[in-house]
């Protein structure tokens, strides 16, 4: 088809000749994948407490020092007062405040219950719940270690009753060291080409209504079916490139480990590509203005991004969100890039959401092209 | 004045009629406030996991009752071998499997000591995160029942507050962020693309040979999109207040006067954007890019500042959005008043003042 | 075989409440230059639109080149050539570019289209400018460019709307000239202007007022019939009676 073949030729001219484009095909993909793989955690890393200690013993110190062991926690200030403790919280100068009552020591050589105080700025839910969790076992420890001591030195001759444990020993699979970024980054590749080739695709057919020179296009004896070929391949082309730089980059720069069949993954790129790029179409079917297209695309892509499991599991959605994740094919993409990278999951595992998206790309290329009109009125 | 009013009515024009602009301005913020505060969660539910019970005993039953009972869990497989292990993690769906060994019930009542195997899909080391602790809770509030009466209760009990987020609920975290992007989003790249729409279309040098001042131009650029955040903010709040529940601790007026305060900064923003970009395409990508996305990324508006690594912790002081999501947090969760947040109004108050003075700058370099 | 390139009857095209193309009934012979003259916002642009095939008429006939409008709008762009108001060259090409992918897309092969090529820069004069971007070039070049574009694959009719517009008289003669040549060749030129003066080079001139033709013949006849001597006091004659447009 040679009328494709100008036709292409002419897009990949414009574009590379457009001086804003390079940067965006190839600068601004790469940066976001570093800037977002090293961001996008919920890692607890440090957070800093205050101490109103009230017992001043070695126990206390003791204590605090086991906290700060951990390396998560450091010590930022002490107080005397607990209501200069919570100012200082409200500020964010602290994560949390621990509070250790009067007696503590002596508590725990009498063997009477004592407890102490956690005040953590719970804004960041998720983030309380960690440090909650962790602060919480390392007193646990700390109360067993000393109470064993206790035991120790219990009455004569009396057999201590077995107390039960169950141990339970955790192992992860695929990435053993819970590592985020290994799970970050396949899902970031997907939403990073998804947004060019959106993005890009959308806008560009608008423009050429804007200016006018789609009129002329009209007018030649160009089918439709030409018109769209020559305007999905090239960014197909050009979202594909991204997706090689990007893996490459994942595979040498991130180190993460590509279990699966490279092969696989393009095939499949390749049809979730062609699926992307109708979307655009059809976007640009009810758009007149780039503005419109752009904030329509943007519109579209926030919502199947934050519903796609990226940023937070699509387990823990309510059910009926679950099931309008079964339209987004965004959440389809992330996790067959997680499976066949991080799992080496094959055809056997994927070919149902592989389906899926095959018929979403059909299905929207079908009606995009039928609402293009050459002829209007 | 005359000439102003017109031009200022020009511009609420253009937009009102832009049908399909303004349903996605109005619509955006409220959809994704739907989704944070319906669907974004960091909780688990129905997480569905295997067990692979190799005792097939008293208490191993009871333990696989207790998880299939828990709202957080569903059990979807039962294995029957270990080498199942592989091609049931490979299919996806499972995220943990658990292993009873041989003899546990045995193992528990004589010898003290019986171990289960948490088997974890730590792809997603957040979930296997929540999985395991959720399990291990479990477990351990069914070892704490059977040693019950034989473990004296002695030791440190840990008495948690969780202050401004009783419920820890996420939306709670959420939505002050969610209304700083929205702003940035209408107050910055709206501005910055209608502004450079003008220059395209050559209706600037139209405008600058009028009688209109070039500040009067900005200005009246710039009015709807105020209006339109305000609005906006309006709506944000309205909704997570009565729909979720969202707090409102502190002075609503301190919160009105930091947001006309943040929406100003990011207008100017917006126009400094303008004042280097000449077509749409590049002023859309700019502030997407330098804008929009950091503002959502390293803002603290999802992922917490605190866990991003050192050097990304400093580019997120210059975000003007990580500030004012300490202000409004400060102000909606914690009730904080002026001397808290002095600190981070100041910040912003000086970004703002220097995107105004380079904005200005460019703009009288352009009409030379 | 007719003798008319563009036979209409009652062409109409109504757009909600209003009538942009009244039942509009013209014949324009094969090989002749026909000018279609009105105000703005006479609906000339519209009915140019339906005979292109890139609107569909509400009512009535409309053969272009023999074929239906409404039936064969594919088979009427193989034969025809078009330049809009806006010119819609790409602006970052060159105009060689420009010349190689409509060639391209009218389907001249690689022959036909580098000999094209070669004369069009020849003879458009647009040597030292082959390599720069048309969004750079002043408008008169532009103008010379989409013209010549419109007629690469030697089209039997070619549609001009308002080809001359915000172009110097000089240029606008020179641009008439071209248009003169391609006549010679049997080409039918159908042009939309809103210069009155223009109406001098065609053969035959029709006036558009409020989507109705008014009137219709060749120059010399119509400053008879209405006893004037330039088509302009005709054109302000019928044109009083409007009801919308300028005045």
């Amino acid at each position: 088809m040679r009328i494709i073949q100008f036709l292409l030729q002419k897009e990949f001219l414009q574009i590379f000749r457009n001086k804003a484009m390079l940067p965006i095909i190839f600068v601004i993909p790469v940066v976001q994948l570093l800037v977002l793989s090293f961001a996008a955690t919920y890692e607890l890393k440090e957070a800093d407490f205050a101490l109103v200690d009230r017992d001043q013993s070695i126990a206390s110190r003791e204590l605090v020092s086991k906290l700060q062991a951990t390396g998560y926690f450091t010590l930022q200030s002490e107080f005397t007062s607990g209501d200069e403790a919570l100012i200082h919280l409200e500020k964010g100068e602290v994560a949390f405040v621990v509070q250790i009552p009067k007696n503590f020591q002596q508590s725990l050589s009498s063997k009477t219950a004592t407890s102490i105080q956690l005040v953590i700025d719970a804004v960041d839910g998720s983030l309380a719940n960690l440090i909650n969790s962790y602060v919480n076992s390392i007193v646990q420890d700390f109360s067993v270690e000393k109470s064993a001591v206790i035991d120790l030195t219990g009455p004569q001759n009396i057999p201590l009753p077995i107390i039960k444990k169950i141990s339970t020993q955790a192992i992860n699979w695929y990435n053993p060291n819970l590592d985020y970024i290994t799970y970050m980054v396949p899902g970031i590749l997907v939403v990073l080409v998804s947004m060019i080739g959106l993005f890009l695709s959308g806008m560009n057919i608008v423009r050429e209504r804007e200016i006018g020179t789609i009129e002329q296009l009209n007018v030649t004896p160009i089918t439709k079916f030409q018109f769209m070929i020559g305007k999905l391949v090239p960014f197909w082309v050009i979202g594909m490139f991204d997706l090689l730089l990007g893996l490459t980059l994942a595979r040498f720069g991130f180190q993460i480990p590509f279990l699966g069949s490279l092969t696989t993954i393009l095939i499949i790129a390749g049809i979730y590509l062609v699926l992307i790029q109708a979307l655009g179409l059809f976007i640009s079917t009810i758009t007149e203005t780039q503005q419109q297209a752009m904030f329509i695309a943007w519109f579209i892509m926030v919502v199947f991004i934050l519903m796609g499991g990226l940023f937070t599991p699509i387990e823990s959605m309510p059910l009926w969100a679950q099931k309008v994740t079964l339209g987004n094919p965004v959440a389809y993409f992330i996790k067959i890039m997680r499976m066949v990278l991080l799992k080496g999951a094959g055809w056997k595992e994927v070919y149902g959401m592989v389906l899926i998206i095959s018929s979403m790309a059909t299905g929207l290329l079908a009606v995009s092209v039928n609402r293009y009109k050459k002829t209007t009125g | 004045m005359n000439s102003f009013r017109g031009f200022v009515i020009k511009e609420f024009k253009q937009i009102y009629r832009d049908t399909r602009t303004l349903v996605v301005l109005f619509g955006m913020p409220v959809l994704m406030l739907l989704i944070f505060g319906f669907a974004i969660r960091n909780e688990v539910n129905n997480a569905k996991v295997g067990v692979l019970d190799l005792a097939k005993d008293e208490v191993s039953s009871v333990i696989i009752q207790k998880v299939s009972s828990s709202k957080a869990f569903q059990i979807d497989a039962y294995l029957t071998s270990y080498d199942e292990v592989e091609s049931i993690f490979r299919k996806g769906d499972i995220k943990e499997i658990i292993v009873f060994e041989k003899d546990f019930t045995r193992n528990l009542t004589r010898k003290g000591n019986a171990s289960i195997q948490i088997i974890t899909d730590a792809t997603d080391p957040n979930l296997a995160n929540i999985v395991q602790t959720y399990t291990k809770a479990i477990i351990g509030d069914y070892v704490q029942e059977l040693n019950a009466n034989i473990k004296p209760d002695v030791g440190i009990k840990t008495r948690t507050k969780m202050m401004y987020n009783e419920e820890l609920a996420s939306v709670n975290l959420f939505v002050p962020g969610l209304i700083a992007v929205i702003l940035m989003l209408v107050s910055a790249l709206m501005t910055s693309i209608s502004i450079t729409k003008e220059k395209e279309m050559g209706n600037m040098e139209i405008l600058l040979v009028s009688p209109l001042k070039p500040s009067h131009i900005i200005i009246g650029k710039v009015l709807p999109y105020l209006v339109l955040s305000i609005v906006n903010v309006f709506t944000i709040l309205i909704l997570s207040k009565f729909i979720f529940g969202v707090p409102f601790v502190g002075s609503y007026l301190l919160f009105f006067a930091e947001s006309i305060l943040f929406i100003v900064t990011a207008l100017s923003l917006g126009v400094f954007i303008s004042s280097v970009a000449n077509n749409q395409q590049t002023a859309m990508m700019v502030s997407l890019v330098v804008l929009l996305l950091p503002t959502i990324l390293l803002s603290g508006f999802i992922f917490p500042v605190e866990s991003m690594p050192f050097p990304l912790q400093v580019i997120s002081n210059i975000i003007p959005a990580k500030w004012f999501l300490v202000i409004v947090r400060g102000i909606m969760l914690k009730g904080s008043g002026i001397l808290i947040i002095w600190k981070e109004t100041a910040i912003l108050i000086g970004i703002t003042l220097v995107f105004m003075t380079l904005s200005l700058k460019n703009f009288k370099v352009r009409l030379q | 075989m007719s003798n008319y390139a563009i036979e209409t009857d009652k062409l109409t095209k109504i757009f909600g409440e209003f009538t942009a193309v009244d039942e509009i009934t013209i014949n324009v012979k094969k090989g002749e230059i026909f000018g279609f003259l009105g105000a703005n916002g006479a609906g000339k642009t519209t009915a140019m639109k339906m005979l292109t095939g890139l609107l569909t008429p509400t009512s009535g006939k409309a053969l272009v080149s023999g074929y239906d409008v409404y039936t064969h709008s594919e088979s009427i762009k193989k034969n025809i050539g078009y330049m809009s108001q806006k010119f819609s060259l790409y602006d970052d090409l060159t105009p060689e570019e420009n010349i190689r992918f409509y060639g391209g897309i009218y389907g001249l092969d690689g022959q036909q289209l580098s000999k094209k090529r070669k004369e069009l820069i020849q003879s458009l004069e647009l040597e030292e400018v082959r390599k720069k971007l048309v969004g750079s070039l002043p408008l008169g070049w532009k103008q010379k460019l989409a013209f010549a574009i419109s007629i690469i694959h030697d089209p039997s009719i070619v549609f001009l709307d308002e080809p001359t517009g915000g172009v110097d008289p000089t240029t606008r003669r020179q641009f008439w000239e071209r248009i003169y040549q391609v006549a010679e060749k049997g080409v039918t030129v159908f042009v939309t202007t809103h210069y009155m003066d223009e109406a001098e080079y065609c053969d035959t001139v029709s006036i558009m007022v409020d989507g109705k033709i008014e009137a219709m013949d060749s120059p010399k006849n119509l400053k008879e019939t209405f006893k004037t001597d330039s088509i302009e006091d005709i054109f302000i004659r019928l044109a009083r009676a409007a009801k919308r447009g300028d005045r």
